[in-house]
């Protein structure tokens, strides 16, 4: 009988991650594949049904809200963006989070330099600072042409750079992870450092956008 | 064009493709449930990211442009789950008739779960 999907399936912390409802749809073969794996995993004792549901709780809670804290801390405090930029995951740790054993590059974009961050081979992302990675990450037309014609994809996103602007793409592995630091946008000079944070966009930390202006428009 | 020759069909860096959609989707509950299988059975130390690495480059090509991102995940857990001995095809299908029997939608075949 059709009722509504338990409360631990709540997405009650998705800020950024939203869901759909697929509670009264017919399962496809790989829904039906994903119950069985999970009852079987449960049966063998190598999980329960409350770390499943604990483990989606942390992804709703993830968003790229942890990446844009770290962003605007190393845009008010010139020790750890040089911190940041020689070891960010020691830098993740003094901050209070957690590196969860990947190494993390940060990459700085200057007036000069542009960074934007790929995975052809896959879709290695920063997830515990950025949350889920967007679709167009995982996809092919962002994976083969990034590397290839930068400023094509990237105008695609609605960034033009200018021509004496060097862009840099940096390729990702399955042990490492990149970060971008986004240029600090003009006039934010008296922002404090929560009001910084929320100009610090995923698709900037990505490279793919600028952060945003102070003046309120967001991508 | 010859640089690709000999390259594995995922090592797609630098080829033609279309525009980039700049569009995302909301998960669904069961895509949200294969994160969280991920997520733990990584964490266990029951496969490696290599291994897994392996089994979805090996789905091939015609995985990647017909299935579903979180679909080739399930794809992919299962297959190293039935490689790691953590159970066996038997035990696999007997659990999909069971599960199938209960109901077509998750709503009927899991009411009473949690996860």
């Amino acid at each position: 009988m059709p009722h509504d999907p338990p409360e631990t399936e709540s997405p009650s912390h998705g800020a950024h991650v939203g869901h759909l409802d697929d509670f009264h749809t017919p399962l496809t073969y790989w829904q039906t594949l994903e119950i069985a794996v999970r009852e079987l995993l449960i049966e063998k004792g190598i999980t329960t049904g409350a770390e499943i549901a604990a483990a989606i709780d942390s992804m709703d809670r993830r968003s790229p809200a942890d990446g844009a804290r770290l962003i605007a801390k190393a845009w008010i405090d010139d020790r750890f963006r040089r911190k940041l930029l020689a070891d960010g995951s020691a830098a993740m740790t003094e901050f209070g989070l957690n590196p969860a054993g990947l190494r993390l590059l940060a990459v700085e974009n200057t007036p000069g330099i542009h960074n934007v961050i790929v995975c052809t081979l896959c879709s290695c992302y920063p997830r515990n600072l950025l949350g889920l990675p967007p679709d167009w990450y995982k996809e092919r037309a962002y994976r083969s042409r990034l590397v290839r014609t930068p400023r094509v994809v990237l105008a695609e996103f609605g960034l033009e750079l200018p021509a004496e602007t060097t862009v840099r793409v940096h390729d990702s592995t399955a042990d490492m992870r990149y970060i971008v630091i986004p240029q600090r946008p003009a006039g934010t000079t008296d922002m404090t450092e929560d009001e910084l944070a929320g100009l610090v966009t995923r698709d900037s930390m990505i490279g793919v956008s600028r952060a945003s202006s102070p003046r309120g428009f967001r991508e | 064009m010859s640089e690709f020759v000999g390259r594995q069909w995922h090592d797609m860096g630098g080829q033609d493709a279309g525009p980039v959609v700049n569009e995302d989707h909301d998960f669904a509950f069961w895509e949200k449930r294969v994160d969280a299988l991920m997520v733990i059975a990584s964490g266990t130390g029951r496969f490696s990211v290599d291994q897994l690495r392996r089994v979805l480059e090996d789905m091939g090509e015609s995985a990647f442009e017909t299935m579903s991102y979180y679909e080739r995940w399930i794809a992919a857990i299962n297959r190293v789950l039935i490689e790691s001995g953590i159970y066996t095809t038997e035990e696999l299908a007997r659990k999909l008739s069971d599960v199938r029997a209960r109901g077509t939608t998750y709503g009927d075949c899991c009411q009473s779960e949690t996860g």
